[in-house]
């Protein structure tokens, strides 16, 4: 893999390193300070870390101000882009606001419907979607050019990631084709669904891997730690997409209150330690929701501590 | 065709509650077909509303007829002669209807008796569902003959997204993933190819981001 970005995520990758990214949603409020703490709560132990774009419809602190705050603290940022609440003007103006930080990971994604939100009443965009959000960040960066076909000499250096679910089924399949799709649309990194379902990860893994995807596309592995039965339950039933079995409800649950999040845990590193020996997996993204205090613990457990640097 | 569902009634009786004489006017197209705004649906409306009237011991005359189409001049023309006996119309007409009856009688108050739903297609009788947003360019050929405009709840052009579960769409587990859709008839089609090449931005100019939306058949103008 050449890289062609300043973005520290394709340097890991092409050294041949794992990545780990995490998260942080921000704040239903102007506290940037909350930016901050949760960002210094994790940045010894990931690469990169993604801001949330008003994540599941929620209204929130704009990632954009997020990703600046935290690469003013000197951390490497993934901006996170739904096109579910601007039109490409809007788009590519932030991209463009982004780039001038320095900021050089964008995750392009659709976003969730408004209806699962704070606000259902409201209209929604999608002027674009995300596989054309990725061809557009990959024509700014690469041509120097705007979808309207103005040029310009001042690029955006985006390293260009996606999502990827393995489990919105009904057949891996057509999960796999999608993926094609993102890759033909010049996405270079993704970052998948949380996994809990592995054996469906690893048909998803096989199909891509004989169809060359994983040559194209470097995989990050998505893990959430479940804190409680509660929340392993409302993920099998509530999250789209979500595919959790029910031996996961059984082992959480089969435990007291108190010990089902160390039980959650154990479960999110025993699967980061399976995940390793799965071809084609380049690295994890842990989303530890609300719960990022836990991060750096997974990371050291699962063996991926200290994080290489590139120097 | 376009379909359309009654308004409440109590909204239609806040509109007229303080004339006298008025008219309503159904239409004979689209909204007799879905059974919103055709005679059968007049005479009901009419009749609930002097049934109110009555109640209420209000003396209000509630006239009722029905145009071939209220969206042609030649037919809204036939209400030349009596419409200045009323002091309103509902009209159960769909939305074009209703403005376009408005714009010939500009002096007359034109109240909508129905909400203008989609354009669609009849399932089963009394089941309506939406098929075409009338975006201006049709991309039929090149997603199996389904919309993803209209049958994606994000109007996706590179579907599905991650939120589709067991082919059913994040919105609600009764509405099909428009693109779970797409993918199985490509694939009956053996057109798959088409599903794995991305499709570039849309120019929504032809749609309802291009302004007021006007066709000029000069073959036809006389």
């Amino acid at each position: 893999m050449n890289v062609t970005t300043p973005s520290k995520i394709e340097k890991l990758l092409a050294a041949g390193h794992y990545v780990v990214t995490s998260e942080v949603g921000p704040p239903r409020s102007a506290d940037g300070h909350e930016i901050e703490h949760k960002g210094k709560l994790i940045k010894d132990h990931v690469d990169a870390i993604n801001v949330t774009d008003n994540q599941t419809s929620v209204c929130r602190l704009c990632s954009l101000a997020a990703v600046i705050r935290l690469k003013l603290m000197g951390l490497e940022p993934v901006l996170q882009m739904v096109t579910r609440d601007r039109n490409r003007i809007a788009l590519q103006s932030d991209i463009l606001g982004a780039a001038s930080f320095d900021i050089n990971n964008i995750l392009c994604l659709t976003g969730d419907h408004q209806h699962f939100g704070d606000h259902p009443r409201a209209a929604n965009v999608f002027d674009l979607d995300s596989i054309q959000l990725i061809q557009t960040v990959k024509m700014m960066r690469d041509e120097g050019r705007l979808l309207g076909g103005y040029e310009f000499q001042v690029k955006p250096q985006m390293f260009i990631g996606a999502a990827a679910n393995p489990f919105a089924g009904p057949n891996v399949e057509l999960r796999v084709a999608r993926l094609a799709k993102k890759a033909a649309a010049g996405v270079q990194f993704v970052q998948t669904q949380c996994i809990y379902n592995m054996d469906k990860f690893k048909e998803f893994m096989k199909i891509a891997m004989d169809r060359g995807l994983t040559e194209k596309v470097a995989i990050l592995a998505g893990i959430t730690p479940m804190k409680n039965v509660g929340m392993a339950k409302y993920m099998q039933k509530r999250v789209p997409g979500m595919d959790v079995p029910d031996e996961v409800i059984k082992r959480i649950g089969g435990l007291p209150k108190e010990k089902q999040w160390e039980e959650g845990i154990a479960f999110a590193i025993e699967q980061i330690e399976e995940l390793k020996s799965v071809p084609g997996v380049r690295g994890f993204h842990i989303m530890a929701i609300e719960w990022e205090e836990q991060v750096p613990g997974m990371v050291e457990r699962a063996g991926l501590f200290p994080r290489p640097s590139l120097n | 065709m376009i379909r359309a569902v009654g308004k409440p009634l109590e909204e239609i009786i806040d509109n007229i509650k303080d004339c006298n004489k008025v008219l309503v006017c159904g239409c004979d197209g689209c909204v007799t077909v879905c059974e919103a705004g055709g005679l059968k649906e007049v005479k009901i409306l009419g009749s609930a509303l002097r049934l109110h009237f009555a109640q209420a011991n209000r003396p209000v005359t509630i006239d009722e007829n029905s145009l071939t189409r209220q969206c042609d001049k030649e037919y809204l023309a036939q209400l030349r002669d009596t419409i200045d006996n009323y002091d309103a119309v509902v009209s159960l007409a769909c939305g074009c209807g209703v403005q376009f009856l408005a714009e010939m009688y500009d002096t007359k108050p034109v109240y909508p008796a129905v909400d203008t739903t989609f354009l669609g297609v009849t399932e089963e009788r009394g089941v309506y569902s939406e098929r075409c947003q009338a975006c201006g360019r049709c991309i039929l050929a090149e997603t199996g003959g389904i919309c993803p405009i209209a049958r994606c709840s994000k109007r996706m052009l590179n579907g599905p997204c991650g939120g589709s579960s067991q082919g059913k769409c994040e919105v609600s587990p009764d509405m099909p993933c428009g693109w779970q859709l797409i993918f199985e008839r490509l694939k009956t089609l053996g057109q798959l190819e088409r599903f794995e090449r991305p499709v570039d931005p849309k120019d929504w100019t032809s749609s309802r981001d291009g302004g007021i939306r006007k066709i000029v058949r000069e073959d036809l103008r006389i």
